[in-house]
């Protein structure tokens, strides 16, 4: 197993090597002067000059690159051009609220989704089936930005159950940060005020953000439970003699469940798009809309920086994936 | 004496996007106790389906529409699923499949599985069940049983799978087993060491047993009573000795002869089994028949007994 881990991190290096050189490069083909950016609208000739040159802007861009991949490796991301401090630090505070955002989305994703698919397959062609079927496609072709000023609308501005945007109420002190997942800091000092009034702020953003998911949950589940049924075994434990809730969710699910494994990896690729439009309309303090601010203000520290993270992150997911599918079927290890 | 297993004018059908598909059209057998009845015919004949409906696991859209089935003297059709899955599925019938990859579970460790089922089905504790599997696979010489249990599907050769799956079969003491061609994906040393065994354990554990298969070998060696059923009806039924030494259905013969210790030279039956979907008036093995006559076109043949004492459906014997 661990044999099995090492390797696929090993393989995973280069493919982040080269993410890199070609954001590197994407993001060096756009014509600007970052060290004038950085100068201000106020500086002279000498000053941009010495700014290039503190910054290594003068050297060719490889040697550039070679200086950039040596601070990486150090973990120093450099400084972000617009806030002035660390890019490592920055990520470091944002992070955990994305992660908060996207935890959500996908427990709730998949807490529904697994169960609703199950019920779509044993109600096969019946009215239950339909309509879920129904509600999965729409789910997948429903435009997330649209979807969430929807629930705005209602659940913010109709009925005030829920806060428009935000990740606590302007009357709320924050509890000292200590893991700076709000709510896990919201538990450790005692604040329960501070706990609900987080979650409630998660309900939305963390609905807008999961619907794709659930949908394509739903589908999956749906059709990998609908071909269980069909397979001989299924005879053969009936013929068994096995309980009829044992055999439906143990065994058929735990067989279709390696589908739903996979595309909840892939779906996690989506969950990062899609909070950028998430944070940005819920106004969340994450890496999603520290992105969108990056790119319109020209921060290629910061843009280097997030894109190298969302591809670890990636990696890190898929390299999960495959370690849960060993567990789930033993012949996927021994092969490995 | 009440039979093991009775089967009467058995009909099934299935609804399918084409149309209603006549699968069992007639089919009845006999399974006297301690006996091993083998149930013989081309692929595509009934074999499973009729599994299917003994052990009331029909596949989605059919229907038992006409027949009846005996077990130990109760009415089989007239269970409810929960009742049949209580109280006879393992308990009383034990199954034997053919594919040992298709029916036990790749993700679980073989001994939870086996011993699952036992939870329900058969009497003692825990402790008596693992007494038990591991006499069982000693018995069929498993190599190291109490490991086995320890060990997944995928560890074990094609050949010691299948002897897993007859241990499942008898794990809960059914009086009847029930088996689908479970030596046929089999080497042929490995399936001529698995029929022995077979037939020792039916006479000590007192089992009848219906074998179904397509290899008249198989029959030869392993059986007492036989059936030979062609597109979903019985076509003819005796002894083994006496449907072998004088075989009567003009199906059967031309199944001997299609086997290749018997035959002079190695050819199919012509043609194909007519299609569920749309089955013939008259006898439905005319068109294949070798002596088919005018009459046999006209009307579905009553059974009748034929000089070797076997029942047989042709005009022949009318
Ligand atoms: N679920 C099903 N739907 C439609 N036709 C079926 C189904 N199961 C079996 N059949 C048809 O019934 C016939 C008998 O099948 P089966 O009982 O599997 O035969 P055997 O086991 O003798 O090979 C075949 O013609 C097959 O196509
Ligand atoms: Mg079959």
């Amino acid at each position: 197993m661990a044999r099995f881990v090492l390797r696929r991190c090993g393989l995973v290096l280069p493919s982040l090597l080269g993410l890199l050189i070609i954001t590197f490069l994407l993001i060096h083909a756009v014509p600007s002067d970052p060290a004038a950016a950085m100068a201000g609208d106020a500086a002279t000739p000498e000053q941009i000059a010495r700014i290039r040159a503190q910054y290594g802007l003068d050297q060719p861009m490889w040697r550039q690159f070679l200086v950039y991949i040596a601070k990486v490796v150090q973990l120093d991301f450099g400084e972000s051009a617009f806030s002035h401090r660390p890019v490592a630090l920055d990520i470091f505070q944002r992070l955990p609220a994305t992660l908060e955002l996207t935890f959500c989305s996908l427990v709730l994703s998949i807490g529904l989704g697994v169960p609703l698919g199950v019920v779509s397959a044993l109600k096969h062609n019946a009215w239950p089936d339909y309509l879920l079927r129904i509600f999965s496609v729409m789910g997948i072709a429903v435009a997330a930005f649209w979807f969430a000023i929807m629930l705005q609308l209602l659940f913010a501005m109709n009925l005030a159950w829920l806060p428009l945007r935000g990740d606590l109420s302007s009357t709320m002190t924050r509890p000292p940060a200590i893991t700076h997942f709000l709510v896990l800091d919201a538990v450790l000092a005692g604040r329960w005020d501070v706990f609900g009034d987080a979650l409630r702020h998660l309900v939305l953003p963390s609905i807008t953000l999961g619907l794709g998911g659930l949908a394509t949950i739903v589908r999956f589940t749906r059709a990998g439970v609908l071909d269980t049924l069909q397979q001989d075994f299924v005879f053969y434990e009936r013929a068994m003699g096995y309980r009829r809730m044992r055999l439906i969710w143990v065994f058929i699910l735990r067989n279709s469940v390696t589908a739903t494994v996979t595309q909840i990896g892939l779906l996690f690729g989506g969950l990062i798009a899609g909070a950028v439009v998430v944070e940005s309309i819920f106004d969340w303090p994450g890496i999603g809309s520290y992105t969108v601010n990056a790119i319109l203000t020209g921060d290629k520290q910061v843009m280097l920086a997030v894109t190298l993270l969302v591809g670890a992150i990636y990696a890190g997911v898929n390299i999960l994936v495959d370690v849960v599918h060993g567990m789930l079927d033993p012949r996927l290890m021994d092969r490995a | 004496m009440i039979p093991a297993l009775g089967v009467k004018g058995l009909k099934v059908s299935i609804r399918t996007d084409d149309g209603v598909a006549r699968v069992l059209d007639d089919v009845g057998l006999t399974l006297e106790r301690g006996r091993i009845l083998g149930v013989v015919g081309e692929s595509g004949c009934g074999k499973s389906t009729l599994i299917r409906a003994i052990m009331g696991i029909l596949p989605k859209g059919a229907s038992v529409e006409g027949g009846e089935i005996w077990f130990e003297g109760e009415n089989l059709l007239a269970f409810s699923e929960k009742e049949l899955n209580t109280s006879v599925r393992s308990s009383r019938i034990g199954f034997i499949p053919q594919d040992p990859l298709l029916s036990l579970n790749p993700v679980f460790k073989v001994g939870a599985q086996l011993l699952e089922v036992m939870r329900w089905h058969a009497a003692g504790t825990r402790r008596d069940h693992i007494a038990r599997l591991v006499m069982l696979l000693k018995r069929l010489q498993v190599p190291d049983p109490e490991n086995a249990l320890e060990r997944y599907l995928h560890q074990f050769s094609g050949g010691q799978r299948q002897r897993l799956l007859i241990a499942a079969a008898l794990s809960c003491a059914p009086g009847l087993v029930i088996a689908d061609e479970p030596t046929t994906a089999l080497d042929v040393t490995t399936q001529h060491q698995i029929l022995g065994l077979l037939r020792e354990l039916v006479g000590e554990f007192g089992l009848s047993l219906m074998f179904v298969t397509h290899d008249f070998g198989v029959v030869a060696e392993l059986c007492d009573d036989l059936c030979v059923i062609y597109a979903g009806q019985t076509v003819e039924q005796g002894t083994v000795e006496s449907v072998l030494q004088a075989p009567s259905h003009p199906y059967t013969r031309a199944l001997l002869a299609c086997h290749p210790d018997r035959a002079t030279s190695f050819v199919g039956i012509p043609g194909m089994v007519p299609s569920p979907l749309a089955r013939p008036a008259g006898c439905l093995f005319a068109a294949r028949c070798a002596d088919v006559q005018v009459g046999c076109l006209a009307a579905r043949p009553p059974q009748g007994i034929a000089p070797s004492g076997a029942e047989v459906r042709c005009v022949q014997f009318a």
